[in-house]
């Protein structure tokens, strides 16, 4: 790259050359998806054929212009995107972008609660296993971690389901609140998304205790999939940047080791992590759309689910168009962070 | 990034030049690893190698294992009944479908390893093949390749499954129809792993002397693509190949989770049983969601133990300590997750 004149604006054009990026991005995989799901025939066939007679059939394909030109219908589809116009459901006739702001909500506070949960499990625990490198710990913490990405975080839910929701009782078995908690805050006024707002403007105690407890088993089920994740990054970048010079300088100068992990190295290593946590947001929203569908937990990816059984394939597009650009722009936003902390990045 | 040395001449680098009848064995894949691994790392890895390998047993001898067939709900008795608790005729119980569980999840053993094989083998020819070709010649192409590989990378594996696995089969199908629709799914997100690993080692390994060397001597093309550069660098695709197995024993269960498995008359398939059973699990029933699960866990377990310690083996930052003198021939391996950074930095 050529040599820029400040730091200001070497930053300030990389975040303009990465954001730049994410056009082409989106652009692809939206264009594969449509590609992809005309290549299956018309959506309308695919969720009504069989149930309407030929006529009728052809009649709403005709309606609804899908037996004109691909090229027309690929360009209408690229210009309503562009307007925010990710199409209407087939089966229930809704906006998908509609769908998106009534259910995004729930999806965001269960992926924001398994975060915190990944985070305050991954984080301490990852460094623990770099300061007890290759000895019993460690060994331990990583077969742990590995248990965690080998289980399909439906099977967690499942097992959690039966030990806490059927066999103890703590729990609810699925849902987001109890109906008359439903009620109660359907009361307080128009719904945030996040339950747990709502409870708490509703004042009464009852039923933030009630939102919680919902939210207790599906957030440790897509939280402990994701803390495994976090705790070998944390662990192999850690491990990296003990080994590095400034390190041995320090340590040389007596600086314990525990002091080394939690003090000189969290920074440096911490850096890579925040990176490649962001390429795992695509994850944890596969992870989002599995925990929704076990839990009955109504996000986009139960939804998603929902309209996958009816082969309602409009609103199956709209939504996985809507969370690969979610995926591209958090991605964005997350090598800006990470360009922010680290000066190295903006070339 | 890495230079390639050939020999440090320490006590362990030695043996490796001497010829032998095993020689070749020793310097196979796994085989190497295991013999450079100590400790703790060899442990994980072994215990990485036994599992994988019980799993393809179990996959290769189903027929004689299992019990019952995959969709068989009666025998000469009579019918096995539904949601019948484990009992001596069925040691894991039945189904809400009346299937034998123990049995279900013995051939969807054979499921898994069909699918992963036909999934990392179509993804590597394919990915290795257009990652060659593109870096090797580079120009618009390779940029738009780049650009659509890097694309479909970040894009949510399991959704990318499904919109494939509603184009390929309609979602529903027979045995070999819906493994293979399952199959080339996974086929699709993977592709670009293999892709950008590949390309990104072509492009460092065809501004070396000898590939310029091959070159000026007028050595065509696809001669010097697949002796000199391709040979070069493959060198992390095992890795690649085990946390792949892995990752596609995992998408296939997700599939047939989100109900786009394959029919329960055609063949077992684990995802597609635990979606059944999550009815079963509200009201206690807890066999029929055991054992197809844990199935799952131990099979990507096994293959996640094995990737990862030879990950870990291949990157000189991550190698056991002790291990380090026996091995300084091999510095140069680099591991996956330094080239997926280095690809990021780009």
């Amino acid at each position: 790259m050529a040599a820029t004149p400040t730091a200001g604006s070497a930053l300030g054009r990389y975040i303009l050359v990465r954001f730049l990026l994410i056009i082409p991005t989106v652009f692809i995989l939206v264009t594969t998806v449509f590609v992809l799901m005309r290549a299956t025939g018309d959506p309308i066939t695919a969720s009504q054929g069989g149930r309407l007679s030929a006529d009728e059939l052809q009649r709403r394909i005709t309606e609804a212009g899908y037996d004109r030109p691909v090229l027309v219908q690929y360009w209408e589809y690229l210009t309503g995107i562009v307007r925010g116009d990710f199409g209407t459901t087939i089966s229930d006739n809704q906006p998908v972008i509609e769908v998106l702001g009534l259910y995004g909500g729930a999806t965001l506070e269960l992926t924001a609660y398994a975060v915190a949960i990944a985070v305050v499990l991954g984080l301490p625990l990852g460094m623990l296993a770099a300061y007890f490198r290759d000895r019993w710990p460690d060994a331990g913490l990583r077969v742990l971690a590995i248990l965690a990405y080998a289980t399909p975080v439906f099977f967690a839910g499942l097992l959690l389901k039966l030990i806490f929701a059927v066999g103890l009782g703590w729990f609810p078995v699925a849902g987001r609140a109890s109906t008359a908690a439903q009620i109660e805050m359907r009361f307080a006024g128009e719904s945030s998304g996040f339950y747990l707002v709502d409870a708490i403007r509703t004042g009464q105690w009852w039923v933030v205790q009630d939102v919680l407890s919902h939210a207790v088993l599906p957030s440790v089920a897509l939280g402990l999939l994701t803390a495994g994740v976090f705790l070998r990054l944390v662990r192999t970048n850690m491990i990296a940047t003990l080994g590095t010079d400034y390190v041995d300088a320090a340590r040389s100068r007596g600086v314990r080791e525990r002091r080394l992990v939690t003090a000189h190295a969290t920074r440096p290593a911490l850096i890579p992590v925040i990176t490649v946590a962001g390429m795992q947001v695509a994850m944890l929203l596969v992870g989002a759309v599995l925990t929704e569908t076990t839990f009955e937990w109504r996000g986009l990816g139960f939804q998603l689910a929902q309209y996958l059984t009816v082969r309602d394939f409009v609103a199956v597009q709209g939504i996985v168009v809507l969370m690969a650009v979610i995926v591209a722009v958090t991605n964005f936003l997350v090598d800006v962070i990470a360009a922010l902390i680290d000066p190295r990045v903006r070339y | 990034m890495s230079v390639p040395i050939s020999s440090v001449g320490t006590a362990g680098a030695a043996p490796e030049h001497l010829g032998g009848r095993w020689a070749w064995l020793r310097r196979a894949p796994v085989v190497r690893q295991v013999r450079q691994s100590v400790g703790l790392q060899r442990g994980m890895l072994l215990a990485g190698i036994g599992l994988t390998t019980a799993f393809v047993l179990l996959a290769a001898l189903a027929p004689l294992l299992a019990p019952y067939g995959p969709s068989q709900r009666s025998d000469a008795a009579g019918s096995f009944g539904t949601q019948q608790p484990p009992s001596a005729e069925h040691w894991f119980g039945t189904t809400v479908g009346g299937y034998d569980v123990l049995s279900r999840v013995i051939w969807g053993a054979q499921t898994a390893v069909l699918v992963v094989v036909v999934a990392v083998a179509a993804s590597l020819v394919i990915g290795v093949l257009l990652g060659l070709v593109s870096g090797y010649f580079g120009g618009w192409l390779d940029r738009v390749l780049v650009l659509v590989a890097d694309a479909i990378y970040a894009f949510p594996s399991l959704l990318l499954a499904i919109l494939l696995a509603i184009v390929i089969s309609g979602g529903q199908s027979s045995m070999w129809g819906g493994i293979l629709a399952a199959a080339l799914s996974i086929t699709v997100v993977f592709i670009p792993q293999y892709f950008r690993v590949v390309r990104s080692e072509v492009v460092r390994v065809k501004s070396e002397a000898f590939v310029d060397a091959a070159r000026v001597l007028g050595t065509p093309h696809r001669r010097i693509m697949t002796r000199h550069v391709l040979r070069n660098s493959v060198r992390t695709l095992p890795l690649i190949v085990t946390l792949n197995a892995s990752e596609a024993i995992l998408t296939l269960a997700g599939l047939g989770f989100l109900g786009f498995g394959i029919e329960p008359t055609a063949a077992a398939e684990w995802g597609y049983d635990l979606q059944r059973a999550v009815a079963d699990v509200t009201s206690g029933i807890w066999w029929t969601a055991m054992f197809p699960g844990l199935a799952i866990v131990i099979a990507a377990m096994g293959m996640t133990l094995m990737g990862e310690s030879l990950n870990d083996l291949a990157d000189p930052r991550l190698r056991s300590r002790t291990a380090s003198a026996e091995v300084a021939g091999d510095v140069a391996e680099t591991s996956v997750q330094a080239d997926t950074t280095k690809e990021d930095e780009r």
